[in-house]
């Protein structure tokens, strides 16, 4: 809805804007500058910063410490296995539920979210247990499978609402020219839900990502991912505030990279069928 | 287009995906149950035996419990609070026409993409800090007392951090919305002499509300269950003063080791959410014609 408006208008408005964003920015900022400035540097008082010493030590001594490639492997095997294997599941799902739609459809849908509200320290032991019981324990393939339920609600009401808004005129065109289920969900619902899964899938790997609470308590070290390395750079007493800064940028850069650059398809998938 | 056949085959490819998750569901929480109906803790675990409802007993009668209740609805309640109408303020400045609205979204959406034991430590440290937090630089910069975020107000922390984390949710969902409105409406509302406040609450706040449907179910979703977040920062302390129901779960699980009446706790967080879902669906379910 944006509208013409006079320049000095626009010139307030682009400052407020601006200063609300640094704000919300910030914190990350200052994260990345502390991660570049010497230890005595980062907690010196007042805080530095022409003024503050820069080093690449911390990183340095980082990636010395610790076997940050093997985090970073598992973060990136965990997510986007769980993610494509997500996909696999919802999107048949989200197909039926969007273009067969029954009585019980959206009874459904709101029951698949409401299992999500089960708080996971509420069946941590079962699933600990279980995880044990099956070897699925510290391995990809158990933290795969849990994100992929984790999520699932997720990802089928996202490709649900994007589902819903292809025509279903298409569909009986495609159908009329002799196309079967198959052909008519490969040739003509795929390209033009690809968008829809593009954005799904962003969303999902980011939020698996960041999962931080599953992927602590089921891995010791094998299948460990950032959310346990940065876990395992516990609570500094004041010396350690550029290496935790350090160690913290190198777990949140490639998701953050990773947005920055997809932010378009991202956003415009970010609606859950809130835009009519 | 419902013949018998498709019907049938929309069956078959949901099935797989509600099987899944009923089992995730159930399975979990039949094992909870039983639990909970136990005596079990991990330091005697031959002495497991039938306890009947002690566990609840309890688990309810804990002067902890409905603190716990009250810091869990008050987490969820105040980041919603907070975010609905930060997300719609930020969304309605950033629409309008702005320089560098590109990079604007940018930097907006980038505590998305923290991850929770990041964005906890760095507030923890980095700004909260009663010695080397810049909060309590800048406090000593104006001549005054450091102020003990975590030690004087723990929950406050914790809603400002997580707030923090899903401000750019909100404001991106809203600011989507946004940008669907058509301006010749606001226009013409402007023409008849419609002030702003008017025009905000006769035509934006009505366009907005599937936005704000949906932005207050997602994230009650995942508040209810918010953990890591006090993990980090306060552990659930001073004493009880920011001890959530999932993090008195945890307590009793990890630090007392005591299984029965942390499945207890889990079955009473079940309970709790399904309150929550029923209330949220009863209130703002109809908007959504998901």
């Amino acid at each position: 809805m944006a509208r013409a408006s006079s320049p000095r208008r626009m010139i307030l408005t682009t400052l407020a804007a601006w200063g609300v964003a640094l704000l919300i920015f910030f914190p990350v900022l200052w994260m990345i500058l502390t991660s570049f400035k010497t230890e005595a540097s980062a907690v010196a008082n007042p805080p530095e910063l022409l003024s503050a010493s820069w080093t690449l030590e911390n990183y340095a001594e980082v990636w010395a410490r610790s076997d940050y490639p093997r985090f970073f492997w598992n973060s990136v095997v965990i997510s986007i296995g769980s993610t494509l294997l997500g996909l696999a599941v919802a999107i048949p799902a989200a197909w039926a539920m969007a273009f067969v739609p029954g009585k019980r459809t959206k009874d459904l849908l709101m029951w698949m979210l409401s299992t999500k509200m089960m708080p996971a320290v509420a069946v941590m032991i079962p699933i600990y247990l279980l995880f044990q019981r099956l070897g699925l324990f510290d391995t990809k393939t158990g933290l795969i499978l849990a994100l992929m339920l984790m999520n699932l609600p997720i990802i089928t009401w996202m490709l649900y609402t994007y589902f819903k808004e292809i025509p279903g005129e298409i569909l009986e065109a495609a159908r009329m020219d002799g196309a079967g289920l198959r052909s008519e969900i490969l040739y003509v619902l795929t390209p033009m839900a690809l968008p829809g899964i593009a954005s799904t899938l962003l969303l999902n790997v980011i939020l698996a990502w960041n999962e931080a609470f599953w992927t602590i308590t089921l891995t010791t070290t094998k299948a460990a991912p950032l959310s346990a390395f940065i876990a395992s750079f516990s609570a500094p007493q004041g010396l350690f505030y550029a290496k935790l800064s350090a160690a913290s940028t190198m777990a949140i850069a490639p998701i953050l990279i990773l947005g920055w650059f997809s932010q378009k398809q991202l956003v415009r998938g970010l609606t859950f069928g809130a835009v009519k | 287009m419902s013949t018998h056949s498709t019907r049938l085959a929309a069956r078959l490819m949901v099935a797989p995906s509600v099987i899944l998750l009923f089992v995730w569901m159930i399975v979990p929480l039949a094992m909870t149950l039983y639990y909970s109906f136990r005596f079990y803790r991990l330091l005697t675990p031959d002495r497991t035996r039938w306890t009947s409802f002690d566990n609840y007993t309890w688990f309810l009668n804990s002067p902890d419990f409905w603190l716990a209740i009250f810091n869990t609805l008050a987490l969820v309640g105040g980041v919603l609070v907070i975010t609905v109408v930060l997300g719609t303020l930020i969304a309605l400045l950033i629409d309008q026409p702005v320089k560098g609205q590109g990079v604007l979204r940018i930097l907006v959406i980038a505590p998305f993409f923290v991850m929770p034991p990041v964005a906890a430590s760095i507030w923890e440290n980095l700004f909260m800090h009663p010695q080397n937090g810049l909060f309590a630089a800048f406090a000593r910069g104006f001549g005054a007392q450091p102020i003990l975020f975590l030690e004087n107000y723990p929950m406050l922390s914790v809603i400002g951090i997580v707030s923090w984390e899903w401000l750019p949710f909100a404001t991106l969902i809203l600011l989507t919305a946004l940008q669907s409105l058509s301006s010749e409406q606001l226009e013409a509302a402007e023409m008849d002499g419609a002030g702003a406040v008017s025009r905000f609450r006769h035509i934006i706040l009505p366009h907005l509300t599937r936005a704000i449907t949906v932005v207050i179910l997602i994230q009650t979703i995942f508040l209810l269950g918010i953990f890591g977040e006090i993990f980090t920062t306060t552990q659930g302390g001073p004493g009880s003063a920011s001890t959530t129901l999932p993090y008195m779960i945890f307590k009793q699980a990890i630090a007392a080791k005591d299984i029965g009446r942390a499945a207890a706790g889990g079955i009473i967080a079940v309970i709790l959410a399904n309150i929550v879902a029923y209330f949220l669906m009863r209130g703002i379910g109809k908007n959504l014609d998901a």
